[in-house]
């Protein structure tokens, strides 16, 4: 199943990748490729099987709801690619009107 | 013999009998790395300094006959995806190649405070996908054994190192097969363990249903010793569940008397290496030598194993590689508003098969598309599962092989992304189910290393290494080292 460049180029936005024309072309066909050999899943009777999204078998491991200092907030923060007095720095998403 | 060519155990019975110092043995790995680095590339970051400063520190309380953990003092590498604080971690990624964490990974953290040594950061495929570590965003590393070669991966960088003895030990991260698949392609032995029975806190995530952080080392002996520390309950990971580290280095001096081995049919196919195929076979008979019974079983879901994984890891990955988008941390490119940052920053972070990942993922499960793929996909892993868990019913671990080839010449697959994947098919399946799998050396084709994949239940590691170990007590495929000049 061959995928478009529309397509592609949806799936792009979704993943908020920026590609090139040649890169959409590219990767139209390898993903297309791909896709392709995924299908043989469909040919798996899988009627009445449980989906298995994890393996432990653990559900919702609890914690006492107390705060425990991580001592680098700090350091944490200045991680950022830009920062001020403590915050992360970023634009503006509404303008002032 | 070289202060670096030792095994953990004989580096740690060494500095306990003051035949030699932390800091001779880490000088050694370090003339090692500066005598054959820059043709191996195993390290993406070396750090000399803080090493030689760690190895003085063990020796003080050597010196001043502290009792010290057998890891003490003994130079590891640890691959580029688990956090180091203060020590730059890259996930072999544009996007994080300045980045410094100011935190340690849990493993890290177990490292540091039994003494050991840590060498470097070693290099990777990009975000751990790959299987040949040419996918890293620097530079790719090349096999020991024959540097026109991969050492495979994602952790290339790591079996690299153990193989050219820049360091005694490493550790490594196994998703769908990546410490397996370059153990077997370098000739060392790497251990991926049951999912959960060790911390992914502090470790870049790629699929977290999958992530399995792992030792790797020159025996099964030395790979036991490491787990035993590394393994066990964090709460900082709530997906290690509370079950007891088992004391697996004496469980491993057991015999293997009446061990009921499984051989599954699917694992012997057309397509496989004579060389593999034969040396797995010879191996076959040195388990019957030491009292293991054979027998053949089925795995019939093998097959849409492999789909079934190409579908749920990139599906997760895309969700996990959300996380870089120029804004908490990593590479930043800020011209235009806020969606332009995200998309530049990730144009231009990401290599290609990143992004390959994120778009298959991102598809699989975008509106439309959930239920025939990932939910699909979701419902194949637990036949998958159900393959194993039958399996074990009648047998106590299944032997495979752990790769259909020996290491592949350094440009041969990078270009087909799909042949590159079915690489991947013996080591896959053991993923979804979240089983342990030992990769040991089991023989030689054409002069490069064959691996053998030993697989165990959830949880049992120590039968799978006890089986390892027997089969190194009569064998010394282990001990085989390339020719370095």
């Amino acid at each position: 199943m061959k995928l478009s460049i529309e397509e592609v180029e949806h799936i792009a936005k979704l993943a908020r990748l920026s590609l090139t024309q040649e890169e959409k072309e590219k990767y139209s066909n390898q993903l297309s490729n791909i896709l392709e050999y995924m299908e043989k899943l469909q040919s798996v009777d899988t009627q009445n099987i449980e989906p298995t999204s994890q393996v432990t078998g653990l559900t919702s491991v609890m914690r006492e709801d107390e705060i425990i200092e991580s001592g680098i907030e700090k350091d944490l923060v200045e991680c950022a690619p830009a920062h001020k007095d403590g915050y992360v720095a970023i634009p503006k998403i509404f303008e002032n009107k | 013999m070289a202060l670096n060519e030792l095994t953990l155990l004989e580096s740690f019975e060494g500095l306990r009998d003051k035949k030699f110092s932390s800091e001779e043995l880490t000088k050694a790995c370090f003339d090692q790395i500066e005598k054959h680095e820059d043709k191996i590339k195993a390290f993406v970051t070396l750090d000399k300094d803080g090493a030689l400063l760690q190895a003085k520190k063990v020796d003080e309380k050597i010196k001043n006959g502290e009792s010290l953990s057998p890891l003490a003092g003994i130079p590891v590498s640890v691959k580029d995806l688990l956090c180091t604080t203060g020590v730059r971690t890259t996930a072999a990624s544009k996007i994080l190649e300045n980045y410094i964490p100011p935190f340690d990974a849990t493993v890290v953290k177990i490292l540091k405070d039994n003494d050991s040594v840590i060498v470097g950061k070693t290099n990777l495929d990009e975000f751990a996908m790959g299987g040949s570590t040419e996918n890293s965003a620097f530079f790719t590393t090349h096999n020991p054994w024959d540097l026109d070669r991969v050492p495979g991966g994602t952790s290339g960088g790591s079996t690299a190192s153990i193989a050219a003895d820049e360091s005694i030990f490493s550790i490594g991260t196994d998703t769908g097969g990546s410490i397996r698949q370059p153990a077997s392609f370098c000739g060392v032995t790497g251990l991926k363990v049951s999912y959960g029975r060790v911390s992914r806190y502090g470790v870049v995530a790629d699929a977290s249903s999958l992530d399995t952080i792992g030792p790797i080392g020159k025996s099964v002996e030395d790979v036991a010793l490491i787990l035993k520390y590394i393994a066990g309950r964090d709460p900082k990971d709530s997906t290690t569940p509370p079950i007891d580290v088992d004391d697996y280095l004496s469980e491993i001096k057991k015999d293997i008397n009446g061990l009921k081995i499984g051989l599954p049919k699917e694992y012997f196919i057309e397509g496989m290496d004579e060389g593999v195929r034969t040396s797995i076979l010879e191996a076959l008979k040195k388990f019957e030598e030491l009292g293991a019974e054979i027998l053949d079983i089925s795995l019939p879901m093998t097959d849409f194993a492999l789909a079934s994984y190409y579908v749920i890891q990139p599906a997760e990955v895309s969700s996990n590689l959300a996380k870089y988008d120029g804004i908490k941390y990593g590479l930043s490119k800020r011209d235009g508003d806020l969606l332009n940052i995200y998309l530049q920053s990730r144009a231009e972070g990401f290599g290609q098969e990143a992004k390959r990942r994120i778009m298959i993922g991102t598809y699989a499960l975008s509106a439309g598309y959930y239920d025939a793929y990932y939910k699909k996909a979701m419902k194949v892993r637990t036949l998958v599962k159900k393959d194993f868990d039958d399996a074990f019913e009648k047998v106590d671990v299944i032997l495979t092989p752990v790769a259909p080839t020996t290491a592949y010449k350094i440009g041969e697959k990078i270009s087909d992304p799909l042949k590159m994947y079915l690489e991947d098919v013996f080591t896959v399946p053991a993923s979804l189910a979240g089983i342990c799998g030992l990769s040991i050396p089991a023989g030689m084709a054409n002069g490069l290393p064959v691996g053998m994949q030993i697989l165990g239940k959830r949880f049992d590691e120590k039968t799978i290494l006890r089986a390892g170990h027997q089969f190194q007590q009569i064998t010394d495929w282990h001990k085989q080292k390339p020719q370095l000049k």
